[in-house]
């Protein structure tokens, strides 16, 4: 086994270790506290198909995360009001089921990814950094003064929505959910790593000239990268929302790009499991710095510059050395 | 004759008040090497360039197997059949030197959207690109990252790639560069052999590669073709000594 396959190992059981013991213990709270960071590191595991693997730099990706979180939203909130959605020309009424709900996040934010990634990988570098977050922005002005779902009250949900067999409302149960998906989403990307697509997509990453002299157009790379990175954040702002049960503007902020950029970052940039140990750092910082002082965030800057100026691999550069070839 | 694969018709390019290309013409046939030659700052690189697609000149043509492709991208020119090595190498730094390879046999073969295969597994790109690698005598460094090698070995490796792309016509900008002698040699005997396969334009400073390829060579000066023809008329061309390969290299 290889340094970087033990490090997956051992994050990914730590991040279930955790909450099991929470659970024996009876600490419902840290259990949430897991749930939340799984929930992050699948934003994170998302935004880094883009930027790890394809060198996007976005810095609008609480854009999917909003989308996903306001499908969860809105639908739910339909449902707990008996309203429909739409009266015409189709009759759509809300729904408490998950699956859908996390169906309906994922087509919304891939939908949005391909329109706005077909318009911003028409920049690069700084100007592609700005133009993603200015569409994240607009959508958080647009939630912010669209008073049908709340302005910027946003919208309370009473109840989780439902998963068949499960009871969601269950901390534990909730937990496994999500750490279930989070285990698809990383398997699944590690295999788009290793694969074709992810092969030409990297070497885009590090030489576009290279891939164009192969015959292949990085653009339409870029843009089905962009596109599944879109519709995995997209998940996870399902999910973090009916975590919270709660949804508003604050999940398209800026503040939020940042944060998912600080997981991949913070994890190691392009490491399919960075992301994962990114946000479990992230999450037990908080905690812990939080607890300490309110301006906790200074610290992590602190950190965080360290990363950049002195490892930049993050944790998986620090621990698991250089990057092996995937495959 | 055999119809010319590559045919360059009256290729002009400015930089502003400079003209980089003027009114070139230039074909490539089959079975043939065809050396491009000129002193520094001739304007060969913009040339190729222009060959390639990765840059759109003034006025002229680019017809590739007879087809007009002057507004064609790199890449697509690519896909029909353009397989370029560059001057400066222009390789994935952090690939393998078999996953470059792989790159190059993958992208030929057309599969790149597939999402969930182990494409460092595909025993058909694996043979490929390793026959490659042999062909130009690199298969030993195969693990090794192209980062490491020396400059000389990433110009094997170009040209390794160009291979996996069976190409129909190579441009190659100085694939010598940075080789030593016996590195020069055995490319040289191999791209004397890889003729037969697919013409080559060759853009070279090493005139001893030259002058023991060529089948044909045309010197590039200020911009203009000011000869064209066979390695002996070209030795014995006046004004090609006088611009360019200067009197104390006559024979």
């Amino acid at each position: 086994m290889t340094r970087e396959s033990a490090l997956n190992l051992a994050v990914m059981g730590a991040l279930l270790a955790v909450p099991l013991w929470a659970w024996a213990a009876d600490e419902p709270f840290l259990i949430t506290l897991s749930t939340r960071a799984v929930i992050f590191a699948i934003a994170g595991v998302g935004l880094n198909v883009a930027l790890g693997l394809g060198g996007l730099v976005s810095f609008g990706h609480a854009l999917f995360f909003g989308l996903g979180g306001y499908a969860m939203g809105i639908l739910a909130w339909h449902a707990q009001t008996y309203t429909n959605v739409t009266d015409w020309p189709l009759v759509l009424g809300g729904t408490k089921s998950m699956p859908l709900i996390w169906l309906v996040a994922v087509i919304t934010s891939a939908l949005a990814a391909l329109a706005f990634g077909a318009l911003s990988l028409r920049t690069a570098g700084v100007y592609f950094i700005m133009i993603t977050l200015a569409f994240a922005q607009m959508f958080y002005y647009f939630a912010i003064s669209w008073p049908a779902y709340g302005g910027e009250d946003g919208l309370s949900i009473y109840v989780r929505n439902g998963f068949p067999g499960l009871n969601t409302m269950d901390p534990i149960q909730y937990f496994a959910i999500c750490y279930v998906l989070l285990l698809i989403v990383v398997l699944a990307v590690g295999r788009l790593a290793g694969s074709s697509f992810g092969l030409v997509l990297r070497a885009a990453r590090q030489n576009e000239e290279r891939v164009r002299a192969v015959g292949q157009a990085p653009y339409r790379l870029y843009l089905l990268a962009f596109t599944i990175s879109g519709a995995i954040t997209g998940l996870a702002g399902a999910l973090f929302a009916d975590l919270n049960r709660f949804v508003s503007p604050t999940m398209f902020s800026w503040q939020t790009s940042g944060e998912i950029m600080i997981f991949v970052i913070l994890g190691g940039v392009g490491r399919v499991y960075g992301p994962v140990a990114g946000a479990a750092l992230f999450i037990l910082l908080e905690h812990v710095l939080g607890g300490l002082s309110e301006f906790w965030h200074i610290y992590l800057g602190a950190m965080l510059l360290g990363v950049v100026l002195f490892a930049r691999g993050g944790i998986y550069g620090l621990l698991a050395g250089r990057e092996a070839g995937h495959g | 004759m055999a119809e010319p694969i590559l045919d360059i018709r009256g290729l002009t390019k400015h930089f502003g008040g400079l003209c980089a290309s003027r009114d070139i013409t230039l074909d490539l046939r089959p079975g043939e090497i065809h050396a491009l030659i000129g002193p520094n700052g001739a304007g060969k690189s913009t040339l190729v360039k222009q060959i390639a697609g990765a840059l759109v000149p003034d006025s002229g043509t680019v017809h590739f197997r007879g087809q007009d492709v002057t507004r064609l991208s790199t890449a697509a020119r690519a896909r029909m059949g353009m397989g370029r090595t560059f001057q400066i190498s222009s390789l994935a730094m952090e690939y393998t030197v078999l996953q470059n390879a792989v790159l190059g046999a993958l992208c030929h073969r057309g599969t790149v959207w597939r999402l969930f295969d182990r494409v460092m597994r595909d025993k058909g790109l694996l043979a490929v690109a390793e026959e490659a690698l042999e062909q130009v005598g690199l298969a030993e460094f195969r693990a090794v990252r192209t980062a490491e090698l020396s400059h000389g070995q990433r110009r094997q490796l170009e040209v390794a790639v160009a291979l996996t792309l069976r190409p129909q016509v190579f441009l190659m900008d100085e694939p010598m560069a940075g080789l030593g002698a016996e590195g020069s040699r055995r490319l040289i005997e191999f791209l004397s052999g890889l003729r037969a396969t697919a013409p080559i334009l060759l853009i070279e400073h090493d005139m001893d590669a030259v002058f023991s390829l060529a089948d044909r060579v045309s010197v590039l000066v200020y911009g203009e073709i000011i000869a064209t023809g066979p390695v002996a008329d070209i030795r014995a061309n006046a004004t090609v000594r006088a611009a360019y390969l200067g009197e104390e290299n006559a024979p």
